[in-house]
């Protein structure tokens, strides 16, 4: 039998890996675990070094997607577990219930009438309702339903509003199996847990984000034509700390690098200064890490008088005070001295954990994937070891063609 | 029934608001004036609403369907209908949602709307795919270091024969020239041994893989799927491959230009690579220094990091202590750039006392009597210092070596086209392996600045883009951004005037010329963004179903009230990859625009052609507005310089207003972001308000 290749993660690079396969006449499908395709990219305001939005990238493979018969996707869904061998694996793949079915248009009656509510990003961010759709450009374009906060049969209004019979309320998990010849996995990363770093105060503190919520706010602001406003009273941040390292370098949380933080901070910065020339922004790094031709986004920063750097870890960020600014302790190396500073906001930069691992699938003493480990079972891009966008496309490009054999044909 | 291509039917969708803000039963009145059959559903996408499309569309041999419903980025594989052509009328998103319902202004947009997708229906024509007679399924791989042997030995396990290409007297390029390994995770003690030769004998002795040692190219001319190669040797031998992965690979940065810091020293100053072939060969001297970032970071040298330097040099640190224990060895960096898993091998050679690391600039490197000294400022520990030392090692940075070497018989140059710092790719963070020429996929540190082990994925991953080439090829298909695009550029070549400008101005370097200077197509380089119908100003370039015709006939079909009506019309063209999809987002979030705009969707805002501009002006549009993807240094045009050409043709347009005695405002080129749905509707609404001031085209009442 020829079974299709399986693509597990639906971020950047199982999209990529997903579409370079099928475009080479492969059958491939395509799961991920949340309600739509594109990962934590799909939620991002810009990449690095171009500072442009990554919806334009996307958009470009949700076309390819949508215009290829040989990618099948499910949304909502995971492995559960996996046998076989090369050639032959058995995938169980558990589906969430999206509580909307096919039969959706995107008109969004649903969520006008949804009365309850889900969290959302903070900092004056609109509310999204349990019926939701994350923007005009999502894949696929329907809505769904968050069962979490849902109220189901008790309410019903958006059963009652929907022209289309898209609304399925009881509708419930299913397991589906796959047969497949390989597999390429691409479960991808998530936020150091930043309240795991005591001395830094996220948990107690609103206004310290880390680098992934501080994207989000940005680019919600941007979707909503509106001035960025800190999660603790919307207003607008006249002084924003980028702390670099926040877990990353360090034994006690994560020994390596993530690669990522360093552009991503000065990105930030630099995006910052373009869009509030009024905001000032510093930096705390250990070193400055801007590999390739992301040397140009430092650059850039350093002719830009609003952004600071400054050589050193911080030690503790102290409580608010009355004003809502919030205290960095931190050990200047350039200057020799310890700095107390104050700030409106201050970002976190976390660094890049692996995902949980499909079972079947070992992992090196930090938790990634280790390759070369089954025979036609392929680790692509983040879950490997930390990297960014330019590099998990490569990664995952390179991931397909390890997964096409002579034998096939 | 027969089809009949003249046979069209009108579908139209009133779910969604459609009908709320449309009166489609008007709608049907022009379809039957227009002698096309007509129904309408209050769901066309649902299941009775296609079975009613599909039974209405065979029931009268139809072969083109106006589909009046949302917006074509929705229920995309709903509504595509095996061997029709199918217009999507975007009823939804660029009317009922983004503009007043049951308004005498918003049913004149649909109606607009819908007899433009029958103009064009009625004006496209119908070709079959371009298909080459005969494809090579063999790739060529130019340069067998690192990332060629890797791109090589990925080619060969997914079934497709390999002509490797080395200038060189073996395989394996710089990675055989490696004394020792940086550790891997498992073994952080230690420094590995080099393994290439297992890969370059795999290599050699696989049986699908033809291997040219010591050989160059002469010539590589034709198009993806039929490229003829030609080596430059005594018997020119020749082959044809479908395509090309390029892993030419780099260079060091000349270090002739670094004598400010000491090079030409030749006992005293070494680089990188010179110093990691004399470990190899000879002992090492008691103090050594090592200078990061020798050239690179530097806007007078190399202005990118070359991302191996910082490793390299600690793991020659490494060297320095295991071939002598007595030496002392130190570090100047401006940051150490030990990414990834590399920084517990930073870790590890900071646990040696030996070895001191410090951030500083450095200011010169002199010899004084026997040792160098190199003297520092604003390091960790004073603001001035100077250390003394036996040998200076440069870490001199990555140049890439470029793709000149390729002979490429192409009107547009023998090479890739570098963007910034020749690197030879186009979009390197969502598509790093596309280059300008199609079918040419550049890998390793030709394209970027990257290690060994990011080489070796780079080679598998351009292979992967390679072989999909030609499959595409074989389909008829265009490669990304177009993927599985069945139209291609047709050239009427009796009025062609032989002035070069598709030549010239495709991103692609499609099309090349006879000795005469007429143009030469080769549609399977090209991606189809239309740029060369855009560039042609006798007209003659089209595509199936993007034309001069089919275009100008959507200006056309659009009705123009009189001047006293005061109903402005202004064209808008709006560029179908970013610029679209950020109206169809203004309209997901209901942001209202002005009902007086005729949108019309193209390939690449560089497609737009000057004759639309001036049939519209002719016809009595008030004003056009141009709306694509980001120009400049960090340009999100899918075609690297549609929009840009668009600005620069920009000017030749003012010429075409002033002969016709018209406001130059009357043409208008924005550029937007594909988040940019706010920004697109302030567009759109702003230069409606600024046309109201000028006034009506006077060319309206005549």
């Amino acid at each position: 039998m020829n079974f299709p290749t399986l693509v597990i993660g639906g971020g950047i690079s199982g999209i990529t890996a997903a579409v370079e396969l099928a475009e080479t006449g492969r059958e491939v499908v395509l799961i991920e675990k949340a309600p739509y395709l594109g990962g934590h990219v799909s939620g991002f305001h810009n990449y690095f070094p171009k500072l442009c939005p990554p919806a334009c990238g996307l958009e470009i493979n949700y076309r390819r997607i949508r215009s290829n018969p040989r990618i099948t996707y499910y949304t909502g869904a995971e492995v559960t577990s996996i046998c076989g061998a090369e050639g032959d694996f058995t995938a169980s793949v558990s589906i969430e219930p999206r509580l909307i079915n096919n039969n959706c248009t995107a008109c969004g009656k649903c969520a006008e009438v949804c009365p309850v509510e889900r969290n959302s990003v903070p900092g004056g961010a609109k509310v999204q309702k349990a019926a939701y759709i994350n923007g005009g450009l999502s894949f696929p374009l329907k809505y769904t339903i968050d069962q979490e906060v849902c109220l189901r049969e008790s309410c019903r209004r958006c059963m009652d509003v929907c022209a289309f019979d898209a609304i399925q309320l009881d509708a419930d998990s299913a397991v589906v199996e796959l047969h497949v010849r390989r597999v390429i996995v691409a479960t991808g990363w998530h936020s150091y847990p930043a309240e795991l770093i005591a001395n830094y105060r996220y948990s107690e503190e609103p206004d310290v984000l880390t680098n992934v919520e501080f994207e989000h706010l940005m680019a919600a602001a941007h979707r909503e034509n509106r001035k960025l406003g800190r999660p603790s009273d919307g207003a607008l941040p006249g002084r924003i700390a980028f702390v670099q390292c926040a877990g990353s370098r360090d034994l006690n949380h994560l020994p390596y690098c993530s690669v990522v933080c360093c552009s991503a901070s000065v990105k930030h910065a630099l995006t910052l200064a373009e869009a509030y020339p009024e905001i000032e922004t510093e930096i705390f790094y250990i070193d400055l890490r801007l590999t390739g031709r992301n040397e140009k986004l430092l650059r850039k920063a350093e002719q830009t008088d609003k952004i600071t750097f400054t050589k050193g870890k911080v030690g503790r960020i102290g409580k608010g005070d009355e004003g809502g600014r919030i205290i960095l302790e931190v050990e200047d190396i350039m200057a020799g001295k310890k700095q107390r500073n104050s700030f409106d906001l201050v970002v976190l930069a976390t660094g890049l954990v692996p995902n949980p691992l499909i079972p079947l699938l070992s992992a090196n003493e930090y938790g990634f994937c280790n390759v070369n480990q089954v025979e036609g079972i392929y680790p692509a891009a983040s879950c490997k070891r930390p990297m960014d966008v330019s590099a998990s496309v490569k990664d995952a490009t390179a991931a397909a063609i390890k997964s096409m054999q002579r034998s096939d044909e | 029934m027969s089809e009949r291509s003249d046979h069209i039917v009108l579908a139209m969708c009133t779910g969604c608001s459609i009908g709320d803000a449309i009166d489609t039963k008007k709608l049907g009145l022009l379809a039957q004036e227009e002698g096309v059959v007509c129904f309408s559903h209050p769901a066309l996408c649902s299941e009775a609403g296609l079975a009613k499309l599909h039974a209405e569309a065979s029931g009268c041999g139809a072969k083109r369907i106006a589909l009046a419903a949302c917006s074509p980025r929705a229920k995309a594989e709903q509504f595509a209908m095996e061997g029709k052509y199918v217009e999507r009328v975007n009823l939804r998103e660029q009317v009922a949602w983004v503009m007043e319902p049951d308004e005498e202004d918003t049913q004149m947009c649909a109606e607009d709307l819908v007899r433009m997708a029958l103009a064009k229906l009625r004006a496209i024509g119908d070709k079959p795919p371009y298909m080459p007679a005969a494809v090579s399924s063999d790739v060529l791989v130019v340069g067998g270091g690192i990332a060629g042997l890797n791109a090589a030995m990925a080619g060969l396990n997914a079934g497709y024969k390999i002509h490797l290409v080395e200038q060189g007297e073996a395989l394996g390029g710089y990675a055989t020239r490696i004394h020792k390994l940086v550790p891997d995770l498992d073994h952080q003690e230690k420094l590995r041994e080099p393994d290439t030769q297992t890969m370059v004998d795999l290599v050699m002795a696989h049986p699908h893989v033809k291997v040219y040692l010591n050989s160059t190219l002469k010539s590589i001319g034709g198009e993806p799927g039929n490229l003829s190669v030609t080596l430059d040797d005594d018997q020119n031998t020749e082959f044809s491959v479908g395509s090309v992965v390029v892993s030419t690979g780099w260079k060091p940065y000349d270090p002739g230009k670094l004598t400010p810091l000491g090079y030409g020293d030749t006992s005293g100053v070494k680089t990188l690579e010179e110093f990691e072939h004399h470990v190899s060969q000879h002992s090492v001297p008691d103090r050594v220094t090592f200078i990061l970032c020798a050239g690179s970071r530097d806007e007078a040298h190399l202005s990118y990091c070359s991302a191996y330097c910082c490793t390299a040099a600690l793991k020659q640190a490494l060297y320095v202590r295991e071939k002598n224990p007595n030496a002392q060895v130190y570090i100047i960096y401006r940051d150490i750039r030990t990414s990834g898993f590399q920084e517990d091998f930073y870790r590890r050679v900071q646990e040696d006392d030996s070895i001191f690391l410090t951030k500083g600039r450095i200011q010169s490197v002199n010899r004084v009597g026997v040792s160098m000294q190199t003297y520092i400022k604003g390091s960790l520990i004073d603001e001035e210092i100077v250390i003394e030392s036996d040998m200076v090692v440069l870490a001199t940075g990555m140049v890439p070596s470029g793709s000149e070497s390729l002979h490429l018989q192409y009107r547009l140059g023998e090479g890739l086209p570098g963007i910034e710092y020749d690197f030879s790719d186009s979009h390197f963070i969502c598509f790093p392996y596309e280059t300008r020429r199609t079918g040419f996929y550049a890998a390793g540190t030709v394209r970027a600045p990257m290690d060994l082990e990011s080489s070796a994925e780079d080679g598998s991953g351009a292979m992967m883009k390679a072989i999909q080439c030609i499959e595409c090829v074989k389909r008829g298909e265009a490669v990304h951004p177009r993927s599985g695009d069945l139209t291609f550029p047709e050239l009427y070549m009796e009025r062609c005037t032989d002035c070069k400008r598709c030549t010239e101005e495709c991103p692609f370097g499609a099309y090349d010329e006879t000795e005469k200077g007429t143009p030469l197509s080769n549609p399977a380089r090209c991606r189809r963004c239309g740029i060369c119908v855009g560039s042609c100003p006798e007209r003659v370039i089209g595509f199936a179903d993007f034309s001069i015709n089919s275009v100008s006939a959507m200006i056309k079909a659009v009705h123009i009230p009189d001047e006293f009506e005061e109903k402005p019309r202004v064209l808008v063209f709006v560029c179908e990859n970013d610029a679209y999809p950020a109206l169809d987002a203004a309209a997901s979030y209901r942001l209202k625009y002005s009902p007086f705009v005729r949108i019309i969707p193209v390939r690449c805002l560089g497609s737009v052609n000057k004759v639309w501009i001036s049939d519209a002006l002719s016809h009595g549009y008030d004003g056009i507005l141009q709306i694509g993807c980001k120009p400049g240094d960090d340009y999100q045009c899918h075609f690297i310089h549609g929009s840009e050409l668009t600005r620069q043709r920009g000017e030749n347009l003012q010429e075409t207003l002033e002969t016709m005695m018209l406001e130059p405002e009357r043409i208008m080129t924005k550029f937007v972001e594909i988040s940019g749905h706010h920004q697109i509707q302030e567009m759109i609404n702003e230069y409606v308000e600024a046309l109201a001031l000028i006034g009506p085209n006077p060319f309206k009442s005549m």
